[in-house]
């Protein structure tokens, strides 16, 4: 044991001189959304690149993912996050309600700040049994639908906002439509999952439900994880147009000093090099060019956004998810 | 003064006692009040409003009345299976030993996600229930399926040393006095285990009361039917409503302190009952030594 003992010391000490040599110049912490793991494994290593190409600083990403609202929070709390990377408005706009994000986050980068895109999509079971093709066939008895829990999870908002949108584009369509389309919507749906992961596992590997109703992106990844032959995506007439807005915190790059880089990191994004990795991963790029690239990726398909039907993300979440909105109202009759 | 005096061989009664102190203030006392402080910002009518809308009244009904039945079944089995690794020595007895632990251990979204893909319709065992038309995950059922899962070992370990005490001399010597099998069952063994069974029933049930993990998976979660009371106060922080969550939990803690309470008293009662002949016994015993 005790000839052991210096062998292991200097062990220790290499370990950490090895770890101190690695230290890079600037360490920069992206709060994310749960799924965005993938993209960023593969943006954060290329815009190092580029930045140490341009100004010749090495700079380390760290990533920290979870549900986005428990995210919002740790950030709220002092975790302390350069940028936060979103799937939905309502959670930056908290950031911005504390003050720790700029009340007008969404006009410090193009596009509403939202560097890429997605839509809500079906996925149905190999050769579509029941014939599904738009929103209209997901309220007909004796489909069953699987979604996340439509109050609690972002995936799940947009699936509801989108089969509203819908139901008050048809002919003659109102909000009291549209509330009893969802509404017979979400009889067909057995179960409510806690998640978007949680509604595709139920739907592929339960084989539960006739559709899954979930992000494009989602689609892609299903495939790798259960195989292309098993499923086929049904791109419906209309659907809701999902933006990831992005932002820095200022009061945390301001502290850090890292306010030029944080900027460049999300800057980026938007960058060829950038757009091409979010296409790689399934998200619609804003960029004309590297979306006509992907074009076979990503089919055509007439979108709303909730800004033009809603009326922005805090209207939309006032009427529709807090205590005694819409969707409780759906279950309160009963 | 006395109290070193009187009792306790070794010294350090005021050092643990600090320690006990700041040890639960830090780790349960402070969290607690901080809850209740978050939640008096609300009146006493609002948190009546929150705690009486429809959907928490059914969460309250699904979660409290989920947990009982569990902790019940959990009573009723736990002892079955306590019994037999306590008087029974079989092959493979370690193992099952082992297995009784692992509620304890498995992460419990694992173990959630684990019961819905079993107990689904289209599953290896909720196949067999749906052919008789049986529905489990995504029913209150799959709730306390999950629920009877994490609050296994917790009666079977509260039992384990309470039954291994009862020496099987004292079942031969009832049967010797003429006692049924029944009888010597619910006159002699019962009442010995009961506190521990309750004990056991109790941390059963107050576990299940605050389980998340691996309920939420196996619920369906929809509402006023299968929606758990943790669920709504998520609901609540997902909308940044983090007064009303705390009220919903402020509630949820009432409610299970006086369970818990009038469980205890319970207890209280059943082992002085029990105790008051068999500990005169043992003086006069001690006394004729």
């Amino acid at each position: 044991m005790n000839t052991r003992r210096p062998l292991r010391f200097a062990t220790l000490l290499a370990t950490l001189l090895l770890a101190a040599g690695a230290q890079a110049d600037t360490v920069l912490l992206n709060a994310s959304y749960d799924v965005a793991r993938d993209l960023y494994k593969d943006y954060n290593p290329a815009f190092q690149k580029a930045w140490q190409a341009k100004t010749g600083e090495k700079i380390e990403v760290k990533q920290s993912h979870g549900g986005s609202s428990k995210q919002v929070r740790a950030v709220a709390d002092g975790l302390e996050a350069d940028v936060v990377t979103m799937n939905q408005a309502t959670d930056v706009d908290f950031l911005a309600d504390k003050g720790l994000v700029a009340k007008d986050y969404t006009k410090k980068f193009p596009n509403n700040a939202s560097p890429y895109t997605s839509t809500m999509v079906f996925i149905v079971r190999k050769g579509n049994p029941k014939g599904i093709k738009d929103w209209s066939d997901l309220v007909k008895s004796g489909v069953q639908v699987i979604v996340p829990h439509p109050k609690n999870t972002g995936n799940g908002r947009y699936t509801y906002l989108a089969a509203w949108g819908y139901a008050l584009k048809q002919p003659g369509g109102s909000d009291k439509s549209a509330q009893e389309f969802v509404s017979k919507l979400l009889k067909n749906a057995p179960l409510f999952g806690t998640g978007g992961r949680d509604a595709t596992t139920t739907f592929m590997q339960r084989r539960l439900g006739d559709v899954l109703v979930t992000f494009e992106s989602e689609a892609e990844l299903i495939a790798k994880e259960f195989g292309r032959g098993d499923f086929e995506v049904i791109y419906p007439s209309v659907s809701i147009l999902t933006e990831f807005p992005v932002a820095l915190v200022e009061k945390v790059v301001d502290k850090k000093g890292t306010r030029k880089q944080a900027h460049a990191y999300l800057e980026y994004l938007w960058s060829k090099e950038g757009q091409e990795i979010i296409a790689e991963n399934y998200l619609r790029p804003r960029d004309p060019e590297v979306l006509k690239k992907h074009a076979a990726q990503f089919p055509a398909i007439k979108t709303f956004t909730v800004d033009e039907t809603f009326g922005g993300w805090s209207k939309a979440f006032k009427a529709h998810f807090v205590d005694g909105g819409s969707f409780d109202q759906i279950y309160s009759v009963k | 003064m006395s109290r070193s005096s009187s009792h306790s061989v070794l010294p350090g009664f005021g050092l643990s006692l600090g320690y006990t102190l700041v040890y639960l203030s830090l780790l349960v006392l402070i969290p607690l009040a901080g809850l209740l402080a978050k939640s008096a910002s609300l009146t006493l009518a609002d948190i009546w409003a929150i705690a009486t809308g429809p959907r928490a009244l059914a969460s309250f009904r699904v979660t409290f009345g989920a947990s009982f039945i569990a902790a019940c079944l959990n009573g009723f089995f736990g002892l079955i299976v306590a019994w037999v690794l306590v008087r029974y020595d079989f092959w493979g007895k370690r193992f099952i030993d082992a297995l009784v632990d692992l509620p304890f251990a498995l992460p419990t979204a694992v173990a959630g996600i684990t019961l819905a893909t079993l107990y689904a319709e289209t599953g290896v065992i909720g196949e067999w229930f749906a052919k008789a038309g049986i529905k489990i995950a995504y029913t209150p059922l799959g709730i306390v399926v999950a629920l009877t899962f994490i609050g296994l070992p917790f009666v079977v370990r509260t039992l384990q040393p309470v039954l291994e005490d009862i020496e099987p001399e004292v079942e031969e010597a009832a049967a010797t006095l003429g006692a049924s099998r029944w009888q010597t069952f619910r006159r002699v063994l019962f009442p010995a285990v009961f506190p521990a069974l309750l004990t056991g029933f109790t941390l059963a049930f107050s576990r299940a009361i605050g389980e998340y993990g691996s309920v939420i998976f196996i619920a369906g979660n929809m509402p006023l039917i299968s929606e758990i009371t943790p669920l709504l106060i998520i609901s609540k922080l997902e909308q940044y409503d983090f007064v009303g969550a705390t009220a919903l939990a402020s509630v949820m803690l009432v409610i299970s302190f006086v369970m818990l309470l009038a469980i205890n008293l319970l207890q209280w009662w059943a082992s002085n009952r029990h105790r008051s002949v068999p500990v005169k016994d043992a003086a006069a015993l001690g006394g004729a030594q």
